[in-house]
């Protein structure tokens, strides 16, 4: 079991420690996940997410080698640029979704914690031919997130480096509280927010400083719990639920995040194929009429028949909504279908809806 | 001496529901140690009124941002009460685990067997072997 640098702090402040991907996170802390949830919506909150993995990826072929494994057209990132993008298997399903950062000399690839081995495997072996190395940085960098209406305010009383000249989907390298740090205006909330990215030993030293800045403005340390309702009700996808190696980004929606016309890519063939024929499934947003709390892997009924099934489901803290994400065949995933969730063994009414449920502040 | 509050007044379950007796009826709830347990409560689902019930037979659902966990007939009988305003405002588990957050009241059909019950002093030992 991985513990982070930060485990006896978070112990210390009386947070409920489980495991996830092989590592001992912080589930909540004492003020629970619907005040974390909140105060991100409101103020801000700062979340331990070392467990993440980062790859650099450098050498002259990194730009060919990148636009071979992702599904986003790679070259239209600037320098300074982040951006989303999934890796998909020849057969066109979903290695991982990744965030790459467009930096100096190189990239920077953000995986998932369950997928680290995996992915590094898989980009190896993807990467005979090109004249590149695949660097596996994740234990020497360390991972925070900063989010929220009030994350600018307070990283700025760390930093000299001007955040308001920070756009989303951008990154710089700057000093945060004595420390080297790179500064992605990115994250998985829905809100305003920073990702930092610096040395690992530096820990303490950031997550306290951070805690510390933060006080005036309502910053609390959020777990994983509240990580995962702010995700769900943007609609990011979670892999493991939403996406996974059995599922392509076209059924998961994520068909923008596929560039077909950048030229040939691992899954290309097979992604053309589902876009031009359609996909038999789709992920749709779900909302309950009757009341109950849909979750991951409960049957989704359509005409009284098993034809679907809830990929994440919750109530919403901020919509105060019981909400669900979830596979129906594509000819039943327009808007208004009503469809019935089973919950303890009880058909309940629900109706497809517009997703994302919370729109990005970013986008709006 | 424990973190969670275990009142003296009533009686308890090894699946940690509370049980107070008055007169012929027992109101049921969760206990303070549960609702802890739990996590932020988002939803509960009540048995109805009238209902027959049998002891250690599921009847409400308690439903967390964690999980759903069942809760549990204490004692046979009738469902003669449930905590209508309970659905929506879940946050009174937490908040008032032992007071607003009660879920049902049932007529025992052997009220005999509420002594049969966990003490405060035999519950407080469950919740220890637990949480340690």
């Amino acid at each position: 079991m991985n513990k982070t640098r930060l485990y006896d702090k978070h112990v210390a402040a009386g947070a409920r420690m489980v495991t996830f991907a092989g590592w001992l996170l912080p589930v909540q802390y004492p003020t629970g996940p619907i005040a974390e949830h909140h105060a991100v919506r409101t103020a801000a909150g700062l979340f331990d997410i070392d467990h993440m993995g980062q790859f650099v990826i450098h050498g002259p072929d990194a730009l060919p080698f990148l636009q071979h494994i992702m599904t986003w057209d790679v070259s239209t990132l600037q320098p300074d640029d982040a951006h989303y993008s999934l890796m998909c298997y020849h057969d066109g399903t979903v290695v991982d979704d990744v965030f790459i950062y467009r930096r100096d000399n190189d990239y920077m690839v953000v995986v998932n914690a369950a997928n680290r081995k995996k992915d590094l495997r898989w980009m190896v072996q993807q990467a005979r031919g090109f004249n590149v190395q695949v660097t596996d940085v994740s234990d020497e960098t360390y991972m925070l997130a900063l989010q929220g209406p009030k994350a600018q305010t307070i990283l700025q009383k760390l930093t000299d480096l001007d955040l308001s000249q920070l756009p989303r989907f951008t990154a710089k390298t700057g000093v945060v509280a004595g420390i080297m740090t790179l500064i992605g205006r990115t994250g998985y909330t829905g809100e305003d927010g920073f990702e930092l990215y610096f040395a690992a030993d530096q820990a303490e030293r950031m997550w306290d400083a951070l805690l510390d800045a933060g006080k005036e403005e309502g910053l609390l340390p959020c777990g994983l719990a509240a990580r995962d309702s702010l995700r769900f009700e943007a609609c990011f996808p979670l892999y493991g639920h939403e996406i996974h190696a059995g599922i392509d980004p076209i059924s998961a929606r994520l068909g923008y995040f596929v560039r077909t016309e950048k030229g040939p890519f691992i899954g290309r063939d097979a992604l053309l194929k589902i876009r031009l024929e359609g996909p038999s499934q789709k992920l749709v947003g779900l909302e309950m009429l009757d009341k109950g709390v849909p979750r991951h892997g409960y049957t989704v009924l359509i005409d009284g028949k098993p034809r679907g099934h809830v990929t994440t489901g919750m109530k919403s803290p901020t919509l105060n909504k019981f909400l669900a994400l979830a596979y129906i065949p594509a000819e039943h995933s327009q808007i208004g279908t009503e469809v019935e969730v089973v919950i303890h063994d009880t058909p309940k009414k629900a109706v497809v809806v517009k997703t994302p449920f919370y729109v990005p502040v970013y986008r709006r | 001496m424990s973190e969670y509050t275990i009142l003296d007044d009533r009686r308890y379950t090894k699946t940690h529901e509370w049980i107070l007796l008055e007169g012929d009826i027992a109101t049921v709830g969760i206990s303070d140690y549960a609702q802890h347990a739990l996590s932020d409560v988002v939803y509960v689902e009540l048995p109805e009124v009238g209902q027959q019930v049998e002891q250690g037979e599921a009847v409400a659902v308690v439903e967390s941002v964690k999980a759903a966990e069942d809760v549990y007939a204490p004692l046979s009988g009738e469902i003669v009460a449930i905590n209508e305003a309970l659905p929506d405002n879940p946050e009174w588990v937490n908040e008032d685990p032992y007071g607003k957050g009660w879920f049902f009241k049932l007529k025992p059909s052997d009220p005999s067997a509420y002594d049969q019950l966990l003490d405060a002093t035999a519950y407080q030992k469950v919740v220890e072997e637990e949480a340690h």
